[in-house]
């Protein structure tokens, strides 16, 4: 047992440092180190640059155009990715849609959709929840059926993150309503979002941003080859998919970056006529985070490390911990940047509106981001499978409960 | 990084799981717990065979050559076991305090007797007054003409009514909290003047209280640099954390399966309570937070040799509160879980909860140590 980083290690993350603060679009940056979320082109943007250099798909096989990292370097890259701050890799390509068609995909769908998945020059996104299904995912009722050589998809998908920046979506539909299992009728469909029929509305969130959609499917028509799998197999995808790689599943980085702008705020505002950061009571909450943040980062390379040593092919139920303490730390860290902001995080008129109208911003520029990235996380708890699901998986998987 | 065993400490883990689950079953520790000493002499010349009292030594001295890992997964093993002997006080403190601070004659003196199990140390560091803080110093040491006299008394010394050998600390110059003017003797436990008053911890383990009236040692009982024995007390000190961290982790895993265990096999309303969601949620929760208070321990050991004091100093607090809070945790909710039979002293899981317990609040409990962490955000 050797707990440090090995030399070559060290260099990797200092050129992945280097790299992206040479490369990162020094606007995009900004904003994201003020709290905004990146705007979609920024987003084509940065994913373009990372694939000139040859790592967005840096999860896939070298053979399909990935890096062949270690376990311990994908952390690492994701890690700093998220530090810098910059935008994440667009998980529904890299992390979901690409490794589901390279192990189950036909020769032709990965020779179109792989290349174009890692240069984001289609954008998906997931079709799996339901009004009536949650987290009792194999309870869906989106109908496919077969009509010569396409399926007709009637239905209907909700909490649709990001669908109307989206040009695909993988989407999860009942072909047989009768088979004896609810999970056995599944199957696992490429729908094109420009087919006649899918109509995408939107829900706006409690932080005011419009991010998730409900999407609508009326006798969308979809050709055969668009099946991923077999028919009715699309379960098991499913579970590929929501199994596969979860290094990056804790976003360590992010939280660490909040702690770390919580530190830089709390320079500037002030606390019984001192500055913030000298209050012992918030150094106090700002020390338990780093504690909990450390933590996180040992078991993080330790359940990356045993998954690369099981031959990283099959899901850690461990890495539910990863999960569960991850989000916790999210939501922890944000509450502490907003409490930093205090009333000036309260205001809404945000740097958009501020240059619609011509009028200066209410409030110091870091404030207006601060409450809504905190209302944003109240869902990390949530999406990916909520963590009383996660603690489920933990009782059923590792402790035999 | 790796987090694999290798093979060396895999057969140690082994060899000592072995050894513990043919000795240390609760009805065997409880006999032991009524002897005098309150531990057995009888295992401790089985650790010395087995190797473990030299674990960390250099094979000069008698020892292995271990690593701070290596002392880690002993000292889990033993926690798993609420192991009696004293360990700590003698192969991690004071074999760390000769390690860094004793001459080379100290050093070839002592070492290979502790190894052959021929040794015991205490470490006699804290008072009465100083709860954690490491300066807070009363004993004094005065030169005399052939060495020096000490006078004052220790509290809380790990196992200090068994030991030979005695590790005080005490002003050779300055006052109470001074960071300078601390220096460390060697002192044999049964010199005129050393008065001791042996006792019990809450989870079943020996201390005492000893006394310093007059203590005549000679010159060469000064262990390192004299005046200047601060640095070395924060490492023993760190030493000892990282020591009772893996304890910890220990008695957390015993506690986890115990409670595992009982929530699959009492039935309550026609069922096992552990098909109640609540109580299966709760399960998960304990997981959690061992693995969290594991991933710390880990920290402890790899940073316990780290040279940088800074870096090593923060990361042992960051330990020592994950692992507090952690223990606390998992040790809380193994009673609760186990309802009415986890409060009684007939049942294994109390004397776990004790020990946890009883570590939380040595070396600086987690109040003191995030405090000393909030000190340095910047």
């Amino acid at each position: 047992m050797d707990l440090r980083f090995t030399p070559e290690e060290v260099a990797f993350r200092e050129e992945v440092r280097t790299f992206i603060a040479e490369n990162l679009p020094r606007e995009t940056r900004e904003r994201m180190r003020l709290g905004y979320r990146p705007k979609k082109q920024e987003i084509i943007d940065w994913m373009r640059i990372l694939n000139r250099k040859g790592w967005a798909a840096f999860n896939w096989p070298q053979e399909y155009g990935g890096t062949g990292w270690s376990a311990i370097q994908r952390m690492i890259f994701l890690e700093e990715n998220l530090a810098a701050p910059a935008p994440e890799l667009l998980s529904f390509n890299i992390t979901m849609i690409g490794p589901v068609l390279i192990q189950f995909g036909t020769q032709a769908q990965k020779d179109h959709f792989l290349p174009r998945a890692k240069n984001l020059d289609d954008w998906w996104c997931q079709g799996f929840s339901e009004p009536g299904a949650g987290s009792d995912l194999a309870s869906l009722r989106t109908r496919a059926e077969k009509d010569g050589d396409h399926y007709v998809v009637n239905g209907q998908k909700i909490w649709t993150s990001t669908a109307h920046n989206a040009d695909w979506c993988f989407c999860l539909v009942r072909t047989n309503p009768n088979a004896a299992k609810r999970q056995e009728g599944i199957s696992f469909l490429l729908i094109d979002m420009k087919t006649p029929g899918v109509e995408v509305r939107p829900i706006i969130s409690i932080d005011g941003s419009h991010h998730l959609n409900e999407v609508f499917f009326t006798d969308v028509r979809v050709p055969v080859e668009n099946l991923v799998g077999e028919e009715n197999k699309g379960w098991s995808v499913a579970k590929y998919l929501l199994g596969n790689e979860r290094t990056g599943i804790a976003r360590l980085g992010s939280s660490k970056a909040a702690i770390r702008r919580s530190k830089e705020v709390a320079k500037e505002v002030r606390m019984k006529g001192r500055p913030l950061i000298e209050d012992q009571a918030f150094r106090t909450r700002v020390a338990q985070l780093e504690v909990d943040a450390k933590a996180l980062e040992i078991t993080q390379l330790r359940v990356v490390s045993a998954y690369a040593k099981a031959g990283g092919n099959k899901p850690d139920p461990v890495s539910s911990v990863l999960k569960v303490k991850g989000t916790e730390l999210l939501q922890n860290s944000s509450e502490l940047l907003m409490d930093v902001g205090g009333p000036q995080a309260m205001a809404v008129w945000q740097a958009e509106l501020a240059a619609l109208t011509n009028e200066p911003e209410i409030g110091p520029e870091w404030a207006p981001q601060m409450a809504p990235a905190y209302l944003m996380l109240r869902a990390a708890s949530i999406y990916g499978g909520t963590n009383e699901i996660q603690k489920n998986i933990l009782n059923k998987a590792v402790l035999g409960l | 990084m790796d987090f694999d065993l290798t093979e060396d400490q895999r057969l140690l883990t082994e060899s000592v799981s072995r050894l513990l689950g043919d000795t240390y079953a609760f009805e065997q520790r409880k006999q032991l717990l009524k002897t005098p000493t309150g531990w057995s002499e009888t295992l401790w010349a089985q650790y010395a065979e087995l190797g473990l009292l030299g674990l960390p030594f250099s094979e000069d001295h008698g020892g292995f050559g271990g690593s701070a890992v290596d002392v880690m997964l002993l000292m889990q093993a033993f926690g798993k076991h609420l192991v009696l002997e004293p360990y700590l006080s003698t192969v991690v403190l004071g074999g760390t305090a000769l390690r860094l601070a004793g001459s080379a004659d100290q050093q070839d003196e002592i070492l290979p007797g502790i190894a052959a199990g021929e040794r015991r140390l205490a470490f006699a560091h804290y008072e009465r007054q100083s709860r954690y803080d490491m300066t807070d110093v009363l004993t004094t040491a005065k030169a005399s003409a052939d060495g020096f006299v000490l006078e004052g008394a220790k509290a809380t010394v790990l196992h200090g009514d068994s030991a030979d050998t005695l590790i005080v600390s005490a002003r050779t110059a300055g006052g109470r909290d001074d960071e300078a003017g601390l220096s460390l003797f060697l002192v044999d436990a049964n010199s005129p003047g050393v008065a001791k008053r042996g006792y019990t911890l809450r989870d079943g383990s020996r201390a005492a209280e000893l006394s310093f009236s007059g203590v005549q040692v000679p010159r060469d009982a000064l262990l390192g640099e004299q005046d200047n024995a601060l640095p070395v007390i924060r490492r023993v000190v760190e030493a000892g954390i990282a020591a009772g961290a893996a304890e910890v982790v220990g008695a957390m895993e015993a506690m986890q399966a115990m409670t595992l265990d009982y929530l699959k096999t009492r039935v309550q309303f026609g069922r096992a309570i552990g098909e109640n969601q609540a109580l299966q949620h709760r399960a998960a929760e304990m997981m959690i937070a061992l693995e969290q208070g594991r991933s710390m321990a880990m920290l402890a050991a790899m940073m316990v040799d780290e040279p940088n004091a800074a870096e090593r100093e923060r990361n042992i607090s960051m330990a020592k509160v994950g692992v507090g809070q952690a223990g606390r945790f998992v040790s809380q909710n193994a009673v609760q879980l186990h309802g009415g039979i986890g409060m009684t002293e007939e049942y294994a899981v109390g004397h776990f909860f004790r020990r946890v317990m009883v570590f939380e609040h040595l070396y600086g409990d987690t109040a003191y140590h995030l405090d000393l962490l909030a000190d340095q955000v910047a």
